[in-house]
């Protein structure tokens, strides 16, 4: 094949920062200096140089791709970059810095592997820093970077690098979730040690930021413990004269968890019937076996009543059932989230009515510690809330596997998404009443 | 490296397959837009794989300038037919005819009417998510656009107020009149897309590869010689062997010249290559923020 020798394996990361911390510089040193540019975006940057830059390329223009954001030196929304090395392929989420824009980093970050947290050297750590690291362990991305910038600035200072480096690593044991975390003194605006290693840190063994992303060891992110089958749509062709398809009823998903075999037994929730997987179909044939993120079509053994929303899940190892839920919130919306709000709750497949029935606490992020029983949560707070839905719904601990312990609170009306969900654990498993299938 | 574990096209395919799925389940309404371009065949090859055995449960869409290559059009409606799928196509013609749209006199450009011709079409049908072929790495307004992308009831993109998109959660819900743009493909890069075509052996219009056709320079491209395009005195004429990298309208698409004439040659080509996709599109040049204008307006 010609494209064997293509890099197969993404990354995806994100950088965040606060305003001016040089994340789009950043990104588009790295299209730069690793030759990912090509030369119409090239002279499209030496243009608009000689018009809003004096004279000097601007690398930031890269990546903020609004006429605002070029107007005014900012970036509005998360902007993604595609490039690739000899070893690896990235999709960059460059997401804003503005406390406005917090929601955008989420946005950015709920999908990365990796985040690369950008702490200018003269400022140090502030607090759009620390919530940055904060979002970054909530949302359970494994690794992160902290590019400490603007190290010209400084005059190289090891010192001051050290500072900051042991500031942040005060705090992050009460975060506990990174797998690994990698400290790096840059100049995004020079290039020190974004692509090339500097001249100007002796006393830093690397590597440079370029090689980190090539490197770093990704272990699947995806959950390949528990058997989880959110039913998406339903598969009914309408084909009467097919002997193929005839009574053909398939239920077609994306497997959020696990893996799963033909002739497996498995339990449809909620209705808590116990059947066996018939067929795996796929346009491409049928499989023996599938694995989280597959999308698949699944035949059951039995023709049971199942529509979008139910979720087929392995017989052990089974996910909660609930109607009263307790999850980590991370607010986006100006109007504030209050108890006894109503709002439309996306979960994998299925939206229901919630209420908000109690806040039970707010992050406060200079001492990380919750704050009990806050009035409201505001725009870009983080607090732990506890929901009542219409009808219980099948879920895992967001922990345990993202994507059926994650979901949204959409407002009616203006259908905002209003909030971004990860559930607490269940305190216990689904019970359903197993009733074998019989005909 | 374990046996479960997907590589970088599989991972896009399934992001993909996952999308159309909700589109079909979360919309009363929806269609395709199908072009017979590159990626709206990638497009189509995910709806067969997201929705086989049953058929295609929406209807492809596709606004003709009347400047369009024939071959594309001749290909539309074929790999429609062969699909079984219903193919709406509604003309600026008609829609300048019935005071649609309304040209700007003395351009000789269909790109801004085929914003309001896209519009009425949307309006006759009341098409709530139409799904699309754009990619994010395209163009640096497409690179901000979120994969479900909100519309007022005019069609407008307002970039700075859109949602939040969190892990694979698509907020869906419009109120009546307003409309979701959708695109599935917004993390391929046109190798991704190639590399697609080359892996499904899908079939793409033959402009796509090398063969020879008379040319004339203007404004640094080589743009293809038509009735529409008469080459004026004095201008370079010359008969080329030459392909289509993007397909825009007949008289905006810059021909390069190559020699590619299988998938595996433009792979080869494209991982050389020195410019972008939308470096031989003459509409993307006008401004800075051409696209953004456009999309702003109602665009794709």
């Amino acid at each position: 094949m010609s494209h064997a020798q293509h890099p197969v394996e993404i990354l995806r990361f994100n950088t965040c920062g606060s305003v001016d911390d040089g994340k789009s510089t950043l990104i588009g040193r790295l299209l730069y200096d690793s030759k990912s540019l090509m030369e119409d975006q090239i002279e499209a940057l030496e243009r608009s140089a000689d018009i809003t830059g004096g004279g000097r390329i601007n690398l930031a223009n890269l990546t903020d791709g609004l006429r605002a954001e070029r107007e005014q030196g900012i970036t509005i929304d998360v902007a993604y970059r595609y490039f690739a090395t000899p070893k690896r392929k990235f999709i960059v989420a460059d997401t804003p810095g503005h406390v406005q824009y917090t929601r955008n980093m989420v946005t950015g970050a709920s999908t990365a592997n990796l985040s690369i947290v950008l702490a200018d050297a003269r400022q140090g750590v502030i607090e759009q820093t620390r919530r940055h690291i904060y979002i970054g362990a909530l949302l359970g991305i494994p690794h992160l970077v902290i590019a400490v910038n603007k190290m010209d600035l400084v005059n190289w200072d090891k010192e001051r690098f050290l500072e900051i480096r042991d500031e942040i690593e005060d705090f992050l044991p009460k975060l506990d979730v990174f797998r690994d975390v990698k400290f790096m003194p840059i100049s995004a605006l020079e290039g020190d040690n974004v692509v090339f290693a500097s001249k100007n840190t002796p006393w830093f063994e690397g590597p440079t930021l370029l090689a980190h992303l090539e490197t770093v060891h990704i272990a699947s992110d995806w959950n390949l413990d528990a058997f989880r089958f959110p039913v998406q749509w339903v598969n009914r062709p309408n084909r009467p004269n097919d002997v193929n398809f005839h009574d053909f009823r398939g239920l077609s998903g994306q497997i959020a968890g696990g893996i799963v075999q033909k002739n497996q037994e498995v339990v449809v929730l909620p209705l808590g019937i116990k059947t066996t997987i018939k067929d795996i179909w796929t346009c491409d044939g049928s499989l023996t076996e599938a694995f989280c993120p597959q999308s698949v079509t699944i035949c059951l053994a039995h023709d049971i009543d199942v529509s979008r929303g139910d979720m087929i899940v392995g017989a052990r190892n089974l996910p909660g059932y609930s109607a009263n839920l307790r999850a980590q919130v991370c607010w986006m919306q100006t109007r504030p989230l209050q108890a006894n709000k109503k709002y439309l709750l996306k979960q994998t497949t299925q939206t229901v009515q919630a209420a908000v029935t109690s806040l039970e606490s707010r992050i406060n992020f200079d001492s990380f510690e919750p704050e009990p029983a806050p009035p409201q949560l505001g725009i870009n707070d983080i607090g732990i809330i506890h929901l009542r839905t219409a009808k219980p719904i099948v879920f895992d601990g967001y922990k345990t596997n993202r994507l059926t312990g994650s979901f949204i609170l959409i407002e009616s009306g203006t259908n905002a998404t209003a909030g971004a969900g990860m559930l607490l654990p269940p305190l216990e498993p689904a019970k359903p009443e197993y009733s074998d299938f019989a005909i | 490296m374990s046996s479960y574990h997907l590589d970088h096209l599989q991972l896009l395919e399934t992001e993909g397959i996952h999308i159309m799925r909700e589109v079909a389940a979360e919309f009363e309404r929806p269609a395709l837009l199908f072009s017979g371009g590159k990626d709206s065949i990638c497009l189509l090859r995910l709806a067969e794989k997201a929705f086989r055995p049953s058929e295609i449960p929406l209807p492809l869409l596709n606004v003709d300038t009347g400047h369009h290559f024939p071959e594309l059009n001749e290909f539309r409606d074929r790999r429609a037919k062969e699909l079984g799928a219903k193919l709406i196509v509604r003309t600026v013609e008609e829609a300048v005819a019935k005071g649609i749209a309304v040209p700007v006199p003395g351009e000789i450009s269909r790109n801004r009417l085929q914003i309001p011709t896209l519009l009425a079409a949307i309006e006759e049908f009341q098409f709530d998510g139409l799904i699309g072929g754009a990619r994010r790495d395209e163009e640096k307004a497409r690179a901000k656009e979120r994969f479900f992308s909100f519309r007022d009831s005019f069609g407008q993109w307002d970039p700075k107020n859109q949602r939040p998109e969190i892990w694979n959660l698509y907020n869906a819900r419009i109120n009546p009149g307003e409309q979701m743009r959708v695109f599935p493909l917004s993390n391929w890069t046109e190798m991704d897309i190639w590399e697609y075509i080359g892996k499904e052996k899908l079939e793409v219009p033959a402009i796509y590869f090398s063969h020879k056709r008379r040319c004339v320079r203007r404004h640094g491209q080589w743009l293809p010689v038509t009735d529409l395009l008469p080459p004026r005195p004095n201008e370079e004429v010359a008969e080329l062997v030459v392909r289509v990298r993007t397909i825009g309208d007949i008289i905006s698409t810059g021909m390069i010249e190559s020699p590619a004439n299988s998938v595996d040659d433009i792979i080869a080509e494209i991982a050389a290559a020195r410019v972008t996709e939308r470096g031989s599109r003459a509409d993307d040049k006008s401004s800075e923020a051409a696209m953004e204008d456009r999309k702003k307006a109602g665009y794709f």
